[in-house]
């Protein structure tokens, strides 16, 4: 019973904190009256917007969830380094760009949508499309001679994390 | 120290802009000139960013923020008029 | 005090050389590629990663001079949430043009990608 009305009062708690954060962000000011008002918002917002977001999404293991942040931040700086020496010193003609398939062992659509914004930010690869059913994602590499290594570093790397994170 | 740097960042942001103006024109697709608006909108926060040092002034961290908000949307809402034919269905 | 105030200005100075390089780099190469695939890399990684390493210079420099600030956080996350999904958008937008005419990889299980899929 309590419970229930928790859910209805709070169908969505991160999205809740996240408002607040934002909202003192935007005023760029922490004090008792942007709080309260965060927090008005916070609990208004997601009420009006629960008929579009059913589900809440689960996060099993929220201290993973920090590490793999951090991982993905610094693989971005790496990457970015790599990707920039490649733009610039490597002929066009020199590339390799490919194509990858890679099979999908996620199932919600939170931890898919984590993983295609990964592969977009990181090691010269663009995630470019979703299968129609959900369970392959289409990924193109910038240079990549061996696209398999490619889909076995992504697996293995980002996805097997998430995997822990969501599943 | 920070003059110097800041003077020489904004040389190379311009001519960032300048190079993707050139994308903007050249084409040849559609896509392509999706992106090369999607580049010179980053370019111009960063520009925002930029002139708000130079300036001494917090005021333009609004503008920068409406700007990599109304961006992003126009660039969905461009992509999704060339896929379907129409923004909002 | 003025160490502090030193090493902050360096740290500054250093962040907004990085990040107008990486910006420059990532319209260089929106310039330089010759395929419409290949110019998707450049500014959605480099461009984001510019443009934020100018905000973290605008947040350190806000905060050696007194009136601290956090609200560039704001704008770099954004930057940094939505740039896969419109460089996603993009390239669903190259695969529309080349219905038909490409040379992709079947997925797995006979199945289509979502962008040629019938609605």
């Amino acid at each position: 019973m309590a419970l229930q009305m928790t859910r209805r009062l709070l169908p969505h708690p991160l999205l809740t904190t996240l408002l607040i954060v934002v909202w003192c962000l935007l005023i760029n000011d922490i004090t008792l009256g942007t709080m309260v008002f965060g927090a008005i918002l916070g609990l208004l917002i997601p009420m009006a917007t629960r008929a579009y977001w059913p589900d809440r999404p689960r996060i099993r293991n929220p201290l993973r969830l920090v590490s793999y942040l951090g991982l993905v931040i610094w693989d971005i700086i790496v990457a970015n380094v790599q990707v920039a020496m490649i733009v610039l010193f490597k002929r066009n003609a020199d590339m390799a760009p490919n194509w990858v398939v890679i099979p999908l062992e996620l199932r919600t659509p939170e931890a898919i949508t984590m993983l295609a914004g990964t592969i977009t930010l990181t090691p010269g690869t663009v995630s470019a499309d979703l299968s129609a059913d959900g369970r392959a994602l289409l990924v193109h590499a910038l240079d990549a001679p061996d696209p398999d290594a490619v889909r076995d570093d992504i697996k293995s790397r980002y996805e097997r994390r998430l995997k822990e994170i969501f599943e | 120290m920070i003059d110097t740097a800041l003077y020489i960042a904004t040389g190379a942001v311009g001519l960032a802009q300048i190079l993707a103006m050139i994308r903007l024109v050249i084409g040849p697709h559609t896509g392509d000139r999706i992106l090369a608006l999607d580049t010179m909108v980053i370019n111009a926060i960063g520009l925002i960013i930029l002139l708000g040092l130079i300036w001494g002034t917090q005021i333009y961290f609004e503008s920068a923020l409406i700007f990599a908000m109304l961006g992003f949307v126009s660039t969905v809402a461009l992509a999704r008029f060339v896929l379907r034919g129409d923004i909002i269905e | 005090m003025t160490d502090i105030l030193f090493l902050a200005e360096i740290l500054v100075a250093v962040l907004l050389i990085i990040g107008a390089a990486f910006t420059l780099i990532g319209s260089y190469g929106l310039l330089k590629l010759d395929q419409p695939m290949k110019r998707l890399h450049a500014p959605t990684k480099a461009s984001t990663l510019g443009v934020g390493s100018l905000l973290l210079a605008a947040m350190i420099h806000a905060f050696a001079t007194g009136d601290g600030s956090l609200h560039e956080m704001l704008v770099m996350a954004f930057l940094f949430v939505t740039a896969p999904i419109s460089g996603n958008f993009i390239a669903k937008v190259h695969l529309h043009r080349q219905r038909g005419g490409a040379e992709l990889p079947a997925p797995p299980e006979e199945e289509t990608w979502a962008t040629y899929a019938e609605k």
